[in-house]
């Protein structure tokens, strides 16, 4: 996520020297931030070649893979966070991957934009897909292929059995616990098994 | 320092001489050999920025540089290791080292057994990747080096650079393993086999003892490249260089007419053939048949898992070193799947490793040449080695 202050804001939710596992990692910012000012360690997944190689000027350890494949190579709960941020969405296989996530860590922190947040129900009320901040493409070149609510998120958690330790929405990097289906544009999930 | 991308790295290849026995792993010895090796860059006063680099199957220790006065003497690796390459022989001393039984200086079977007075040929005990670390370990021994800053090797070279994570782990802090593989599958030991054979099955092989006979089992050595070579290309990168392109039509300067075929079985009718040909008696002229047969034999055991009943985890958990993992996409012959075993065994060890899978056409000769995004992981994974030894 390109927001720093998200970046931090979610950074809070993970306990000081945990093993974390960062799925569709980006350029390592936010590992690198968990291990300066967290004392974590672990690896991040990207499938990215710019990406790995940014990760790997951090000091990031970065696995090259594709999600979409899997996380067959991660043993059951080998890592205290599993962290998915903003990558759900780019996923084929979501579902699969939110039990993954919560098989492979004890604790699975997702964050993905909010289609419910306000000003999008707005736009589609006027007949045309949002194209906002946090949803800056055009429906014919999104990468998000997968769009879903605050709400939905909730609700497919606890169909695939996994336990919702905590919920809520960032919206301008303030956590959102009133009505965050309407008023924030991210939404976060801190899951269990 | 000096020295720039404009002045040529000058490479003397040097020679330590080991009088105590190297015990294999078969049990038997060697007594009283020889290891040919090439430094480059400089040692520092902590001695701390030494890097290992291992070769495949038909290099040497001549990793880098070029020697005086020779054209075309660039080392194998000279794309990836010298003065402000990937790997920094302005920052790291770098030492490549040509394993025992090959035919590039080091004691290999046409060099005379002690025991006989005549060349070993076949005689020359069977080494393995093992053997051949320890007996690098004894040449940073005598270098005075104690502990690697990294140790670096593609395929074969690879498996060394593994190998020593878990022969000497305290020694080690660094290991990059490139296109390599945890063991070979029967398929690639089945490559092996086809080219062994067609050396021991030439006439001029006199069971391996041909340097008396003044002969080379050439024929053999040929094919044996041949299917080598096939394997360490991509089909597309085959059908993009040569595709159906008669040798004919070429050497006429248009190569995309259809010229009349020769209708032949016997001459060089397609430039894939012509192509293959050339590489095989280029081959034949300098590569030695028994260390042939002995490193595609050493390539064959590797296989650390198996005193561990195949379990690669429990294998590699006492490497304790940092790794780089590296795999390209259309390499065949040590497909990502094998890099993405070493990577899982290592993850389950919670060891620090990244691993890169590059999207590259050239198969297993990738490793070998000059893709940006590889050869800016290998310089960016330096840079941070250099930081820690603060080089």
């Amino acid at each position: 996520m390109s927001d720093a202050v998200i970046q931090r804001a979610i950074a809070e939710l993970v306990p000081r020297g945990s093993r974390v596992l960062d799925l569709g990692c980006g350029d390592g910012a936010m590992l690198d931030y968990l291990q300066r000012e967290r004392g974590c360690t672990g690896y991040g997944v990207e499938i990215d070649d710019a990406n790995v190689l940014a990760c790997v000027a951090r000091g990031v350890n970065a696995i090259q893979l594709n999600l979409d494949e899997g996380l067959a190579i991660f043993e059951d709960a080998s890592f205290d966070v599993v962290l998915q941020i903003d990558t759900l969405q780019h996923l084929r296989n979501a579902e699969v991957m939110l039990r993954e996530t919560a098989r492979v860590g004890r604790v699975g922190i997702v964050a993905f934009p909010n289609f419910a947040h306000w000003p999008n129900r707005l736009s589609i009320l006027q007949g045309r897909m949002p194209v906002t901040k946090r949803l800056p493409y055009q429906w014919y070149d999104t990468p998000n292929i997968r769009v879903g609510t605050h709400a939905d998120l909730g609700e497919l958690a606890v169909r695939n059995g996994l336990r919702v330790l905590d919920s809520f929405g960032l919206q301008e990097g303030r956590t959102v616990r009133f009505a965050p289906n309407w008023l924030a544009a991210t939404s976060v999930y801190k899951l269990t098994r | 320092m000096g020295t720039n991308l404009d002045t040529p790295l000058l490479a003397t290849a040097q020679t330590m001489h080991f009088d105590q026995p190297l015990p294999l792993q078969s049990g038997a010895a060697i007594r009283d050999y020889s290891l040919s090796y090439e430094t480059y860059g400089t040692l520092n006063a902590h001695k701390s920025n030494a890097v290992l680099v291992c070769h495949a199957l038909n290099a040497s220790h001549h990793v880098a540089g070029v020697y005086a006065g020779q054209a075309n003497s660039e080392g194998w690796w000279d794309n990836m290791i010298g003065p402000g390459k990937a790997l920094d022989t302005n920052r790291f001393f770098v030492i490549g080292v040509n394993n025992l039984g090959s035919c590039f200086g080091s004691t290999g079977p046409m060099h005379t057994n002690p025991d006989t007075g005549k060349p070993y040929g076949t005689d020359f005990p069977v080494v393995t990747v093992e053997d051949w670390v320890d007996a690098q370990a004894r040449l940073l021994d005598a270098l005075g080096i104690g502990k690697l800053a990294a140790v670096m090797g593609g395929s074969l070279g690879g498996m060394q650079a593994l190998s020593w994570t878990l022969r000497y782990p305290e020694r080690v802090g660094h290991a990059v393993v490139i296109a390599s593989a945890p063991n070979l599958t029967a398929e690639n030991i089945a490559f092996n086999e086809v080219a062994r054979r067609a050396i021991t099955t030439d006439p001029d092989f006199h069971g391996g003892h041909f340097y008396a006979h003044g002969v080379v089992p050439k024929r053999g050595l040929r094919i044996a490249r041949m299917i080598g070579h096939i394997t360490y290309l991509s089909d597309d990168v085959m059908n993009e260089k040569f595709g159906r392109q008669l040798r004919a039509a070429v050497q006429e300067g248009k190569p995309d007419q259809a010229v009349d075929y020769l209708f032949s079985t016997q001459e060089a009718e397609f430039q894939i053939e012509s192509y293959l040909r050339y590489q095989g008696d280029k081959f034949a002229e300098y590569f030695d048949a028994n260390t042939y047969l002995l490193i595609t034999r050493a390539l064959d055991y590797f296989d650390p898992a198996r005193h561990f009943g195949g379990d690669l985890d429990k294998a590699l958990s006492v490497a304790t070193c940092k790794f780089l993992i590296v795999s390209f996409t259309t390499d065949w012959r040590f497909a990502p799947k094998r890099s993405r075993e070493i990577v899982k065994a290592l993850l389950h060890n919670q060891r620090q490793v990244s691993y890169a899978e590059i999207d590259a056409p050239h198969g297993h000769d990738a490793f070998l040449l000059n893709d940006p995004r590889y050869k800016n992981l290998v310089r960016t994974y330096f840079d941070g080695v250099a930081k820690e030894i603060a080089v």
